[in-house]
């Protein structure tokens, strides 16, 4: 492998890995906060591709430039309304169940996206890479490659994981979130409205499922088993790097967006099986993930 | 609770009168009854691993060994016996499950669901990129075995394998009620309800867990040799995500208080699933996602809890 492959593995790496912390980030934080793994979660991020699709389709004989824009607005109304709505008639009914019920329907909610989503866009692939071809390309040691993907994509993911993280730090929404990830019953007592800060929680993750799918538009065509595969590499991600660690998030999905890149120059069909193989040896020896901490045992 | 256990058996032997005679009269529904035998075996592992409380969103690996052990034998050996297909990919199933089992029972909750998702969708990878071998996503096609050594027409094969898979449906059904009612089962519960506390009384969660899970992959094994045969190909899909979801959907749906829940929940499953795909050929799937919500809202003890809950309201009385 020569150098030039090298840097064009890693750029890959780069821009990859952006999009799978938006998308892994958001199930992360549901899962912190809610303790429900959102099957459903990749089905937002097609339906965040296929309505940004539908939208720069819509908006650019006008402007191409409004594509922009026309992403944002997608991953928002995906995310309000789709997440909205998931959490507020599907979960809410099932908290404090057995928690594979919460786990099944979000399966459901994903039977359902994802049949609904062939009868709306349809099976053919989508193409829509307006938002691409705007930005100039760049050359990074002697290798051109588009900005789009190596500056406006990890951009997105700095500002996304710096945002959060003093949303969560610095902001009083964000305290009010991390009181009740830390204890919900206190947090209640204390007059905190837990079902709210769980909507909102909710909403939150799924709009970043949603941007990701969004901005992954110019960079792929949408097929059919988009979201399917989406979800299990997000959850191996999250589960990889300790669900509910925010950073540890960015840092395994820029690990395994990296190997997974190298892998395509090297051994092109083994790509699918860097993730999950990743994930395996990870959880051996680490069962709560790279960057997880542990809880007390209660008897 | 015997009175509680009875309206069980007889609805157990009803539903296995019924999968055993139906057929008969519409030698069209052989296949599909078949199906729901073949998929309630691997459900009824399902259900044993929910008495410990853990979901298994990987168990489909143990399904894709049973059904590539019966497509590699066809692919490299030539055209075996059925009973042959069932006995590698039993053990094949089992031994893997061991393997498996050996890391996974160290973890609960949704450690345990995300590692056995993380094996099987290595598992999926590899079926799916090991060309030369499974033919990747297309699969491998599975010819119609001979029976202990007796060829059949595919019309009477049809018949000859709903009979096997109903003999075996019944032994499994039987074995797994016998299980849950024992001691191992009960020890089982307690990972459950109270693991220190199981533990305090000087038995290893662990090694019940791994005896149940061993139990529950070897009946994957089956289920996946069985459907294989029936479905006459076993592709990589076999052993996807979605396919481990659908178990655990099934087990949901039929309940998990009582073994004949696998068979209730298959039945509904493969029928609606039947149906819908006739009718609202583009819409089965959401159709199927509806009937699981509104089951889990409205009936949490899934279709066995209705009969039981209908059951105790007449003792009541």
């Amino acid at each position: 492998m020569n150098s030039t492959l090298a840097i064009l593995a890693i750029l890959d790496g780069i821009s990859y890995a952006a999009l799978v912390f938006l998308v892994s980030v958001g199930l992360s934080l549901i899962f912190g906060v809610l303790r429900v793994v959102n099957v459903a979660h990749g089905s937002l991020y097609a339906y965040g591709a296929y309505l940004a699709a539908t939208l720069s389709i819509a908006v650019a004989p006008i402007s191409p430039l409004l594509t922009y824009p026309a992403l944002l607005i997608a991953s928002v109304v995906i995310g309000v309304t789709c997440g909205g709505f998931i959490e507020r008639f599907l979960l809410r009914p099932v908290y404090g169940r057995e928690e594979v019920l919460q786990l099944l329907i979000t399966f459901a909610v994903f039977m359902i996206m994802d049949n609904l989503q062939r009868l709306i866009w349809g099976v053919q692939p989508i193409f829509a890479s307006e938002p691409l071809k705007l930005l100039p390309n760049v050359r990074v040691f002697g290798v051109t490659y588009t900005s789009y993907q190596v500056v406006l994509l990890p951009l997105v993911a700095i500002v996304t994981l710096v945002g959060l993280r003093y949303f969560l730090r610095y902001t009083l929404s964000g305290a009010v979130i991390m009181a009740v990830t830390e204890d919900r019953e206190a947090a209640t007592a204390i007059g905190i409205d837990a079902q709210r800060v769980y909507l909102l929680t909710f909403i939150i993750g799924a709009t970043l499922a949603a941007l990701g799918g969004a901005l992954a538009l110019p960079t792929t065509s949408l097929v059919p088993g988009m979201g399917t595969d989406m979800i299990v590499l997000s959850f191996a991600v999250a589960a990889t790097a300790g669900l509910g660690q925010i950073e540890g998030t960015a840092v395994t999905a820029l690990m395994i967006g990296l190997a997974r890149a190298f892998v395509i120059y090297i051994h092109p069909e083994f790509e699918v099986l860097v993730p999950y193989l990743l994930m395996v040896l990870v959880l051996l020896v680490r069962p709560l993930g790279l960057f997880g901490t542990s809880k007390a045992r209660k008897i | 609770m015997p009175s509680r256990l009875q309206p069980m058996t007889v609805a157990a032997v009803i539903g296995f009168t019924a999968a055993a005679v139906a057929p008969l009269f519409v030698p069209s529904w052989t296949t599909l009854v078949a199906l729901i035998l073949a998929k309630a075996i691997v459900v009824l592992g399902i259900i044993v691993l929910l008495q410990a409380g853990q979901v298994s969103f990987g168990h489909a690996m143990f399904f894709a060994v049973g059904a590539y052990a019966a497509a590699f034998w066809g692919k490299y050996l030539g055209i075996g016996d059925l009973a042959l297909y069932l006995l590698l990919g039993s053990v094949l199933a089992t031994l893997s499950g061991l393997v498996v089992g050996l890391f996974v029972v160290r973890y609960r909750e949704i450690f345990f669901g995300m590692l056995n998702l993380a094996f099987s969708m290595v598992l999926w990878s590899l079926l799916e990129k090991m060309f030369h071998y499974t033919n990747g996503a297309d699969g491998i096609r599975v010819a119609r075995p001979t029976v202990v050594g007796m060829t059949f027409s595919p019309d009477a094969f049809q018949f000859v394998i709903l009979y096997v898979s109903l003999t075996l449906a019944v032994v499994a059904f039987a074995l797994v009620q016998r299980y849950l009612d024992s001691p191992l089962g009960h020890m089982l519960r307690a990972i459950k309800s109270n693991e220190t506390r199981l533990e305090y009384l000087g038995t290893s969660a662990r090694r019940v867990l791994l005896a149940g899970y061993v139990l529950s992959a070897f009946l994957g094994g089956i289920g996946g040799v069985l459907v294989a045969v029936i479905q006459g190909i076993a592709t990589p899909e076999f052993g996807f995500w979605t396919k481990s979801g659908e178990f655990v959907f099934i087990a949901i749906l039929g309940g998990v208080g009582h073994a004949l829940g696998a068979f209730a929940g298959a039945a509904v499953f493969e029928i609606v699933r039947f149906f819908a795909a006739a009718m609202l050929a583009n819409a089965w799937q959401l159709i199927l996602g509806v009937v699981l919500i509104v089951i889990i809202l409205f009936a949490p003890n899934g279709l066995i809890g209705l009969v039981t809950r209908s059951s105790r309201a007449k003792g009541d009385n």
